[in-house]
């Protein structure tokens, strides 16, 4: 994957704004600014991981591209046109080509429908080919994500949580996407199993050229599978680069804590850790300046005024630091 | 080494339903030494779960422990009564879990909460058990311990909230800790803090430790021991190095080379290996080596009978008859799983 190939996907000053409270007393005033400003591009064919802690936003960024949730503000460009400012009808008609994993396999899939029907819905719902042409389909598409076609009669209770992940991951390419979000497809799933769903999704992208949205937690997981990682902190993306760069040289004193405290799996192996002083911020009142100063242990005090920009530092590695990226005069 | 102060002897927990009976721990034995950290690993449905509730006596029904004895300080646990069982939990052996927020209750501090545990074991006032209380949570390294004693648990982060239970479990100064996946719900950076916070405690409070979790990484960080279960059964013990260097077993062997690795050179393995399948329902568990189905050096003998935990050598054992031969891939009566994916759903 090369800085040529072209972009299918591209984000621009994105922003999710929730209001909090009830709203009825306090006027809901205060809102959570889940995602605030990001900027990225997903190339052709690439998995774009999307990394952080539980709150920093990476979640509402993959629904807000889909426009699951309505955005606040920015742009989502898909193939070069805005879904963000497109009609309802319009966009439901490029829907087909955009789809989402969810992760957890036992909520995300109606108990009360067979795994045909489950698999076949995008397809009646988007009216595509005649009763006998979906059922084709959906024998196809279990085979192709290592189930049997005799598996659409079951329901999803007999299925065990990694064969239910294969049959959501099924149903998003019924319509034959172009673009998958993966959002935490493999977090609730054991191990070993783990792994299996991680080489179908690289088998998957293989065959049917697909370009992923990578959403996870663990960065393990998204070293391997993707192609690019951006890290998001507060509703803030801090770092953006190769997978292979950003593991190998992170540059933001987030990025660095983060990987420092990952538990590695060999105990002849001891890491100095990065500890991380006091806990992440609320994104209601989130800190001035850099999101990230409060807990940084390289802050100044000027990072208190200003906010970071994204900056190029080295060819497609981006980082938001004034103290390792200071930006460039105007 | 002094005498253990933990022993588990051939433990089987069992659970009564109406579709069968689902042999959760079987025949499960292990021993912890003072002063040690063994932990307990394996995938959701292996049975660590509820060894760990059986060793406090606290396992639900329809599930009853049918067999092994819990040497608890020379004392076999399942022997005691009711009412000297209650007096060992908290007391002598606590126990944390996943869930902070699920395990505190919502309408009382957290002072009070740990106050009231330590009034419930020590003849103390009320105020003696606050000041107590306040001093624990200093110890856990919360800040402003003062003030934070009078929050509830709603107005704590994860990590705070799990070190309130840390603080409520070592206020009486057990002797065994047990601690149930203390930092699955937590973000990798707060992990690290816990993590960290367990191991200094360890030491001050001459504190074993019986940790329950299913991340690799976390074992390879904080045991000294690791025993491995599959289907209600230790299918391997051994030092942590040794789990993690040269496994006697097959499913360590496929566990451990299923976990993508962060690596340090940027050399990466295109595909992840797996191992075959899935876990096996615990009411239709296979002949003899519960393993063997998804197993890449099965041989017929594997399927005849079952298979006992045999010595590796001094200080490992393994439920494997081809024990010697793990990590041989010329011993691999199947071949290796990085093919095609459609072949082995899972």
């Amino acid at each position: 994957m090369s800085e040529n190939t072209p972009t299918l996907i591209e984000v621009r000053n994105l922003t999710k704004y929730f209001p909090t409270g009830a709203g009825l007393l306090d006027g809901g005033r205060d809102v959570v600014r889940a995602v605030d400003d990001v900027s990225f591009t997903i190339r052709r064919g690439e998995t774009f991981g999307l990394v952080g802690e539980s709150g920093c936003g990476k979640s509402t960024t993959g629904r807000s591209i889909l426009r699951l949730i309505e955005p606040t503000s920015g742009e989502v460009r898909f193939d070069g046109r805005d879904l963000l400012s497109m009609a309802s009808n319009e966009l439901r008609r490029l829907r087909r080509e955009m789809q989402i994993i969810f992760q957890d396999p036992y909520s995300s899939l109606n108990p009360r429908m067979k795994v045909g029907q489950i698999i076949e819905e995008p397809l009646v719902v988007h009216r595509v080919g005649n009763r006998r042409d979906r059922a084709d389909r959906v024998g196809n598409l279990l085979r192709l994500v290592g189930l049997e076609p005799e598996h659409a009669v079951r329901y999803p209770h007999e299925f065990s949580g990694g064969q239910r992940q294969r049959i959501g991951i099924a149903r998003a390419l019924a319509l034959n996407p172009k673009f998958i979000v993966c959002d935490e497809p493999v977090s609730a799933l054991d191990v070993s199993v783990q792994a299996q769903i991680v080489n179908l999704l690289q088998d998957l992208q293989e065959q049917l050229g697909l370009t992923y949205l990578f959403i996870s937690h663990g960065l393990s997981v998204v070293e391997h599978i993707s192609t690019r990682v951006g890290i998001m902190y507060l509703g803030k993306l801090v770092e953006v680069a190769s997978s292979e760069e950003i593991f190998r040289n992170p540059l933001h004193p987030y990025t660095q804590a983060l990987l420092s405290a990952i538990p590695i799996p060999d105990p002849e192996l001891r890491r100095e850790r990065l500890p991380l002083k006091g806990d992440i911020p609320t994104a209601i009142e989130p800190p001035s300046g850099c999101r990230f100063r409060t807990r940084c242990p390289i802050a100044e005090p000027r990072c208190a005024d200003e906010e970071p920009e994204l900056i190029e530092v080295t060819p497609d590695h981006f980082v938001a630091c004034m103290v390792v990226a200071p930006a460039q005069k105007k | 080494m002094a005498d253990n102060i933990l022993e588990v002897k051939n433990l089987s927990t069992h659970f009564f339903t109406r579709a069968g009976t689902i042999k959760a721990a079987d025949d499960v034995s292990f021993n912890i030494e003072p002063g040690s950290t063994l932990a307990l690993v394996g995938e959701s449905g292996s049975g660590k779960s509820v060894t760990s509730l059986s060793i406090m006596r606290l396992v639900p029904p329809p599930g009853k422990v049918t067999a092994g004895e819990i040497m608890f300080n020379g004392r076999d646990l399942l022997k005691l009564s009711e009412e000297r069982m209650r007096r060992v939990r908290g007391r002598e052996i606590a126990m944390i879990f996943q869930d902070p927020m699920t395990s505190l209750n919502p309408v009382y501090t957290v002072g009070d909460q740990i106050a009231e545990a330590i009034e419930l074991h020590e003849r103390l006032s009320r105020k003696q058990a606050w000041a107590k209380a306040v001093e624990m949570m200093t110890r856990v390294k919360i800040p402003d311990a003062e003030r934070r004693a009078r929050d509830y648990p709603h107005q704590l982060s994860g990590g705070m909230r799990q070190r309130v239970m840390i603080a409520m479990a070592l206020s009486c100064k057990p002797k065994l800790l047990i601690a149930d996946e203390p930092t699955t719900a937590l973000d990798v950076t707060i992990q690290a803090e816990i993590l960290e916070l367990l191991k200094g405690l360890r030491e001050d409070f001459e504190l074993s430790m019986l940790l329950i979790t299913h991340d690799l990484g976390v074992v390879a960080e904080t045991a000294g021991r690791v025993a491995v279960m599959y289907a209600g059964r230790i299918v391997e013990e051994a030092p942590v190095r040794q789990i993690f260097g040269n496994p006697r077993h097959p499913y360590t062997e496929g566990l451990l080379r299923s976990v993508p690795r962060l690596t340090e050179q940027g050399i990466r393995r295109r595909r992840l290996e797996t191992i075959e399948g899935t876990v096996p329902n615990l009411l239709h568990l296979p002949e003899g080596c519960k393993f063997a189905p998804r197993c890449a050096y099965v041989i017929d003998e594997c399927t005849t009978a079952d298979i006992p935990l045999l010595q590796v050598d001094d200080e490992r054992r393994a439920r494997c008859i081809r024990h010697d031969l793990i990590g041989d891939v010329s011993a691999r009566t199947r071949p290796e799983r990085v093919g095609r994916s459609a072949a082995n759903a899972g």
